[in-house]
């Protein structure tokens, strides 16, 4: 079973969880890994909890990564990533986005938003890097590029190059134009930057 | 979806289950494609539809769907059927009798089991059917069985003149792997041959050939025996060996690499003696199946000595996660601990409705009348049953709602007398099962206010067209159902026909009082789109001046997602009694301007977002 690589991916519907999923997915299949994507979404698209399982390795079987021995946690939501830190691996790292998507229950007033997840998930142990990809997305001009810029910030954390990775990104965009497709490198880039950044102020 | 041109023959692409299906589907040279929308089961019809030289069709019901599939294949045509597991409780009728008739043209029906409740009401196993109904049943464990099983399924469909039951849960369906795809085979249709003894089910005729299904079910239990999607890997640990099925199997594979295993893809009828095979190799025998114990009630009948779910769960997925612990205590050794951190507490995050959805107008009226017993149904407007609303009572099954509201009105006891019963129905679900309860409220003469959201769309399962929007699965122009004439030739007078505007919450408001109080059968329609498809037009988003909120909360509860709150705080009336403020945004950045939230807003702190240069707004929003 280790000689898998286990990626849990999560988040909330419509944030774009599945497809990055996808492109990591795509990435594993072009060095010759078997993969298997799965997803616990149920009614995503209605805004409820999503979490997307990517296996990648020689021989994968169970698609589902069991609790506990996943190798990276990539938190596309703060209250999300708390939500997961189970299924983490000893040693195993956790690369979030500090956004804090607040849903109807805790609007009304039914439930509390944690005040602070990051310090809840280092209580546990785990290794956790933090860093403001719904901000960095805006700066580049756009908040759908914060897809890309998750992307950038798992791309050092993978058992294969970055660049591998960022070709699967760029594919996508190739037919919308050369702009998007700049644009996309960027946010990579960035997202990458960010963790590099993160890690290096914990080190 | 317009067709594109498939993928080359031989590549190997990453395919979830569904995918895996409508690919061999296509490649089996399969003409007709029928079914009816329903997770995790949707996506098959909807990829198949984008294959050429085929036919597919969203069908009103599940029933009509399986019906459309038999007439292609008495005609001699390969088809295919899929619905999602409750959807065969639908078309179980046509099944029943389509295993006395039999088939010429390959059919197979591909039924979704939702182990899990991911999106579903209840968990049933969908295995039965192969034994309620003596046909063969294939377990596939993954995508590229799950494509290589649906061509065999054709094989086995024609050698028996039977219909195949492709067996998938969520975890076929959803998963992504690995596919190796193949050539498209053009097949003949045989054509119809009339032979009323056989295609015209009559007691007479059902007698002689009940005897047949039953010789063919004994040919089928001899074909699985030596099926080699029936197979034994003997392992080295014998201590424990297992009998799988479907995801079951990966999961006792990644458990016990070392482990017998007889992995079960051809599971009904059950090949018994290849169970005596892998029982004589072990000490003990575990089946592990999901999620009804059925390959293991059988077994033990026969006098095979088999553990199951005495040690293992009748509910739910199965996982390494499950199966370690029970095998590590029947064999009396150590359970195995995890190392990993305890889960952390986090709240609930529902599903909710989609911003500006004009179902929120209707349970946000709804939650403000009084006295009403509101019989729901099933849909994306089953959340209404949640926060804030609470405005929705009962949901059991497709169209219920209608029958279940007669009953609730007819069995009504003395401490009902004053409650006013209400059913709520979307488009989609009344057309599928919904207007025959309808028509019985009308003829028994009920005392229900039906409210039909027609938003145009199947929404739960993606916003698929259906005959009440006017398009087919190909996006071309249907004929579009008008559904205020529909009800009126149903029986419901026509000035007890309302259709409304559920953005209008005054006028909603105001005709769901009034017709509650009417002591007959009233329809009231709502009439726009589901914000997810292309009907939809966004508006210009709203934005709440700050220093006009009152922190009232009264927008809060309309419970659009894009509102949310600033701050909180307390307020004393001058009656003395506190009360909790909530002073809010909107988050323009989603807003689509549908105005709900304005119309409550007593100090009318909501206005249009007006962009303030330089900041860049969202594409797409703000126009």
């Amino acid at each position: 079973m280790s000689e898998n690589t286990n990626i849990l991916v999560v988040g909330i519907g419509g944030q774009g969880v599945m497809t990055a999923t996808e492109i990591l997915a795509e990435a594993a299949i072009t060095l010759g890994h078997d993969v298997k994507k799965t997803e616990v979404a149920g009614m995503a698209q209605r805004g409820g909890v999503v979490s997307s399982h990517l296996r990648f390795g020689k021989k994968v079987l169970s698609p589902q990564i069991t609790p506990g021995t996943a190798d990276v946690l990539l938190g596309f939501e703060s209250a999300e990533t708390m939500r997961w830190q189970h299924m983490l691996r000893p040693g195993g790292i956790t690369l979030m986005n500090t956004a804090k998507l607040v849903p109807p229950v805790v609007e009304l007033g039914l439930f509390d938003y944690p005040d602070d997840p990051i310090a809840e998930i280092r209580k546990t142990g785990n290794k956790v890097v933090a860093f403001d990809a719904t901000s960095i997305a805006q700066e580049l001009g756009d908040i759908r590029l914060g897809n890309t810029v998750m992307l950038g910030a798992i791309a050092d954390h993978l058992p294969f190059p970055a660049e591998t990775l960022l070709d699967c990104v760029l594919k996508r965009f190739q037919r919308k134009g050369e702009k998007l497709v700049e644009l996309n490198r960027q946010a990579f880039a960035a997202g990458r930057a960010a963790v590099g950044a993160a890690e290096a102020a914990l080190a | 979806m317009a067709a594109v041109m498939p993928i080359p023959a031989a590549s190997r692409v990453l395919m979830s289950g569904n995918e895996a299906v409508a690919r061999a589907v296509w490649e089996a040279g399969v003409k007709v494609a029928a079914a009816y929308p329903g997770t995790p089961s949707t996506e098959m019809l909807e990829v198949i539809s984008t294959y050429p030289d085929l036919y597919a069709e969203w069908s009103v019901n599940e029933k009509v769907s399986l019906e459309v599939a038999i007439g292609a294949a008495y005609a001699g045509s390969r088809s295919f059927c899929c619905m999602k597991h409750v959807g065969m409780n639908v078309a179980s009728d046509a099944l029943m009798t389509l295993t006395l008739t039999g088939v010429i043209g390959g059919l197979v029906i591909a039924i979704a089991d939702d182990v899990g409740l991911s999106s579903s009401q209840n968990e049933q196993d969908s295995r039965y059917w192969g034994r309620f109904a003596h046909v063969p049943v294939l377990e596939p464990a993954d995508s590229q069985e799950a494509y290589a099983m649906t061509l065999h399924a054709y094989e086995l469909s024609e050698k028996f003149q039977v219909p195949v039951i492709l067996r998938m849960t969520t975890r076929i369906n959803h998963v992504k792997g690995l596919v190796t795809v193949g050539e498209r085979g053009e097949k003949a249709s045989a054509g119809f041959k009339k032979d009323p003894a056989r295609w015209v089910m009559t007691p007479s005729g059902a007698g002689k050939r009940i005897p047949l299904m039953f010789a063919r079910a004994e040919a089928l239990r001899k074909e699985a025996e030596a099926s080699a999607l029936n197979f034994i890997e003997p392992g080295s640990d014998r201590r424990v060996g297992f009998i799988a099925s479907g995801p079951a199997y990966m999961h006792v594979k990644e458990s016990f690499p070392d482990a017998p295993v007889l992995k079960l893809g051809f599971s009904c009828p059950v090949p018994f003696e290849k169970c005596r095979e892998l029982a004589a190799l072990v000490d003990q025998v575990v089946v592990v199946e999901e999620v009804e114990p059925l390959v293991e009630t059988e077994l033990k009948a026969q006098g095979i000595k088999v553990i199951g779910k005495e040690i293992l769960p009748p509910q739910g997925e199965l996982s390494p996660n499950v199966l370690r612990p029970a095998i590590a205590r029947l064999l009396g050794e150590p359970v195995p601990e995890r190392q990993s951190t305890a889960a952390l507490q986090v709240f609930p995050r529902p599903p909710t409705m989609c911003v500006a959805c004009p179902h929120l107008g209707v349970y946000y009226t709804l939650s403000q009348v009084r006295n009403l017993t509101i019989s729901g149904d099933i849909g994306c407007y089953t959340l209404g049953a949640g926060h804030p609303w609470n405005a929705l009572d009962t949901c059991i099954s497709m169209g219920a709602s209608m029958g279940i509201a007669l009953g609730l009105d007819k069995g009504r006891g003395e401490a009902d007398k004053d409650k006013r019963v209400l059913a709520v129905i979307g488009d989609s679900t009344f057309l599928h099962m919904g207007m025959q309860g309808l028509l019985d409220i009308v003829y028994n003469k009920g005392n229900v206010t039906v409210l039909l959201l027609d938003n145009r769309a199947v929404g739960m399962t993606g916003g698929q067209d259906n005959p009440g929007n006017g398009r087919d699965i190909y996006g071309e122009d249907a004929p579009r159902v008008d559904f205020a004439k529909l009800v009126e030739a149903l029986g419901v007078k026509q000035e007890r026909i309302h259709v409304v505007d559920p953005y209008q919450l005054p006028v909603l408001f105001k005709t769901i009082r009034d017709e509650v109080k009417v002591p007959e059968v009233s329809v009231i329609i709502t009439d726009q789109p589901c914000v997810l498809v292309k009907d939809y037009h966004k508006l210009k988003p709203f934005e709440v001046i700050d220093d006009k909120c009152t922190g009232c909360g009264n927008c809060i509860d309309v419970g659009c997602p894009a509102i949310h709150v600033t701050r909180r705080g307390k307020e004393v009336k001058a009656s003395g009694r506190e009360v909790d403020l909530a002073f809010v945004r909107i988050e323009t950045s989603v807003c689509t301007g549908c105005g709900l939230c304005v119309q409550p807003c007593a100090p009318n702190a909501i206005v249009h977002h007006v962009p303030v240069s330089p900041i860049k707004l969202v594409k797409g929003c703000g126009v």
